[in-house]
């Protein structure tokens, strides 16, 4: 039973999200205290919503700088959708700035069809990690921002249409799923259980 | 490849699956969460869960069944009926659904769609269309068909979309219940109007009239009868959509 921190930011999907960790086996405590949250062993950060109020949330609470601390100290760090986006150090949705701990930019999908990309796609393994081991899979998606494939920090790549997005993506013990874990049935509890396992290398 | 969904929708009342033909003579069938768990283990690519009953003790009585089931499927859910604001989409969001499907309220008060999809991005805001033919024209009717608004419903979907709407939910009046097939030419005069996916409701009687509807190039298709009425299984809707080549989970 690995323990995990869900920070809660006000966001949507924290209780939808500890319910899958809680099926993956894990030990779920949720927290929006700063000091827990530097304080924890492994941390995820959940994401539904416009980026703009995910950041002005975070910044509000302190939980920014409490993210960083923990980061510093390479703790296993999983953002899943609007909660990758803010890892990042610009949103091109509602034109804020990111968290930083993960390099680039996050952009408006160019090349879709149809947006927002909704619904269930293939995640295809670009560089070996443990967070890409049983790929690949086909997963639930809900958004219209992403960072795009080619970045360095792209684990696991998408396509929609002639756009192509990275779909997990990790530096060092950062780490991010674009698409929903929680809602992703088995390719969704294979996520979570390869996240548990992973000592954030 | 992003795949096409099909959408059992489960139409709940007093806490119980209901069903009726064009939208009255509604009849008893079987428990939300149960049910929600049985189509999501046959395959459902989402489930949606239109709340069809009005008042405080229903709207709370909503809240707790979603949050039961929200906790426990693994696929997503998407949660309508009665929403007038953006506190209730803000709860329903917390309790567990994905998405949050308006529809009167939105014909009522259009700046309801930019709030919500300002406050949690519109990714997450459905807008929900009744749409009556009327000669070679379809009008948006509200509150469940009872109420005429005048309003072209083509017209109308451009402007939801416009105002942030991240998807259409759109429901023929005409076919709902009736299982004579989805109104196709519906459909694609909203493929070519808007941009964002459609979800395509009303008027399914087996696994061909899906597979027709998602091959004119909507993203998803919602039933509701001929899964409830145990006629099909959500695994036989998609076998036969894998036979006529679409990209189907």
């Amino acid at each position: 039973m690995t323990p995990v921190t869900v920070v809660d930011y006000g966001g949507g999907n924290v209780r939808s999200l500890c319910a899958a960790l809680e099926r993956s086996g894990a030990v779920v405590q949720v927290s929006a205290d700063p000091e827990v949250v530097a304080a924890s062993e492994r941390l995820m950060l959940a994401g539904q919503g416009a980026a703009g109020a995910a950041m002005r949330a975070l910044t509000e609470t302190g939980l920014d700088e409490a993210l960083r601390d923990a980061a510093a100290r390479n703790v296993p760090l999983l953002g899943v959708c609007v909660g990758l986006q803010v890892l990042y150090e610009y949103s091109e949705e509602d034109d804020c700035a990111g968290l930083g701990l993960l390099h680039g930019f996050v952009h408006r999908i160019r090349g879709a069809e149809r947006l927002p990309h909704l619904g269930w796609n293939d995640v295809e393994p670009v560089q070996q990690h443990p967070l890409t081991a049983d790929l690949p899979a086909v997963a639930y998606f809900a958004h219209s921002y992403a960072v795009t494939a080619d970045i360095p920090s792209a684990l696991a790549i998408t396509r929609i249409d002639e756009a192509s997005i990275a779909s997990v993506v990790a530096r060092g013990s950062v780490a991010g799923a674009q698409f929903h874990p929680e809602r992703s049935a088995e390719a969704g509890r294979q996520m979570l259980r390869r996240f548990l396992a992973w000592d954030g290398r | 490849m992003l795949r096409r969904r099909i959408i059992p929708c489960l139409d709940v009342s007093g806490g119980r699956v209901v069903k009726g033909v064009e939208f009255v003579n509604l009849r008893d069938c079987g428990e939300p969460i149960e049910a929600a768990l049985r189509y999501a283990e046959q395959g459902a690519d989402e489930l949606c869960w239109l709340n069809i009953t009005a008042g405080d003790e229903a709207w709370h009585e909503l809240l707790e069944q979603v949050a039961g089931a929200g906790t426990r499927i693994d696929v997503p859910l998407t949660v309508g009926g009665g929403i007038s604001d953006e506190l209730h989409v803000r709860d329903l969001l917390s309790a567990g659904a994905d998405k949050v499907s308006i529809n009167s309220a939105a014909l009522d008060r259009p700046d309801l769609i930019t709030e919500c999809a300002e406050r949690h991005g519109s990714q997450c805001i459905v807008v929900a269309i009744d749409a009556r033919r009327t000669g070679d024209t379809w009008e948006a009717v509200a509150s469940g068909g009872r109420r005429s608004t005048g309003r072209d419903a083509v017209e109308w979907a451009a402007e939801a979309v416009a105002r942030g709407a991240g998807e259409l939910l759109v429901t023929s009046m005409d076919s709902d219940g009736t299982q004579q097939g989805y109104a196709l030419e519906l459909y694609e005069q909203l493929l070519d109007e808007v941009s964002v996916p459609i979800i395509a409701s009303g008027g399914a009687s087996c696994p061909a009239d899906i597979a027709d509807v998602l091959q004119l190039g909507v993203s998803a298709a919602l039933a509701a009868s001929i899964f409830h009425d145990g006629l099909h299984t959500v695994e036989e809707v998609k076998r036969a959509c894998r036979e006529r080549k679409l990209p189907i989970r």
